[in-house]
């Protein structure tokens, strides 16, 4: 059984520019497993060196966030569809205050 | 458009694109979604507003089609922090699918802040996206520049953007 997985476009460039890829798979970690034996250089992308899944990229199967559900271990069928997301955040440094503060008339 | 009282000046092109990112490209938007995303960052001024950048990549050139505005999550932090909830990432690129298009990076604001990235964004950061930021200054827009992360994630590389209207371009200095 294989279900869709939605690739983010600063991914493609390691899954051959497929911005979904179908991939075999009972479990997320089996999914992800398969995908990343088939395109290699994501692995590290996804994975830190001890072999988990990154702070900055979520999976969601359709709207729900893995890390809710069962994890790696939660369950897929062939409707479902797994995302890959990354986390988004930035701003100012700490500065920003302080430089409001000294350019209030 | 005119705009009652405030002559428009677009930063110039200061430099060359580095070569440090392998995917590096130009950066093609219309001035309609330019003040769009000024106004966003006055109406969220003295807090960062935050957002999606919808478009298609056309040989090497990223071109806007439309933003999405969305909710800044850091509500602990908001004068100098954004936060996208991955649901809302979830959500604008069905969004984006659906009409054809992706999620070309992201925009945000600096409140009483250069429009340069700082560290925390850059640690933040992912590569081929690109990062627009506003500066707003005591509630006025001042320079927005483009960014992208270098391939060693070390540095935010200026990203040539183009006013498609006019074709005029300009790019961020990469120092102070």
């Amino acid at each position: 059984m294989s279900v869709k997985v939605i690739i983010p476009a600063p991914l493609r460039q390691y899954t051959e520019k497929n911005d979904s890829v179908l991939v075999d798979g009972q479990t997320v970690d089996e999914v992800l497993h398969n995908l990343t034996e088939r395109y290699g250089d994501l692995r590290k992308h996804l994975y830190s060196d001890e072999g988990k899944l990154r702070s900055f990229v979520n999976i969601y199967r359709n709207d729900e966030d893995i890390r809710y559900l069962d994890k790696g271990s939660t369950a897929v069928k062939e409707s479902d569809v797994l995302s890959i997301v990354p986390s988004i955040a930035g701003g100012a440094t700490a500065m920003a205050d302080g430089l409001s503060l000294l350019t209030k008339d | 458009m005119a705009r009652a009282g405030v002559a428009r000046s677009y930063p110039l092109i200061v430099r060359a694109a580095s070569q440090q990112a392998k995917h590096i490209m130009a950066f093609e938007l219309r001035r309609k979604e330019w003040e769009r995303i000024e106004k966003e960052g006055i109406a969220a001024y003295p807090e960062e507003c935050c957002g999606v950048l919808l478009g298609k990549e056309q040989e090497g050139r990223k071109v806007l089609s439309d933003i999405v505005p969305l909710n800044n999550a850091r509500k602990d932090s908001p004068r100098n922090r954004f936060l996208i909830l991955p649901e809302d990432f979830v959500r604008s690129e069905r969004e984006a699918r659906a009409r054809g298009l992706d999620i070309l990076g992201f925009y945000h604001s600096h409140p009483d802040h250069p429009a340069r990235p700082s560290d925390y964004d850059r640690e933040h950061a992912w590569p081929w996206y690109t990062y627009l930021i506003l500066a707003v200054e005591k509630g006025q827009p001042r320079d927005m520049t483009g960014w992208l992360l270098s391939d060693d994630r070390a540095s935010f590389l200026p990203e040539e953007m183009t006013l498609s209207d006019d074709g005029t371009k300009f790019e961020a200095r990469s120092g102070t």
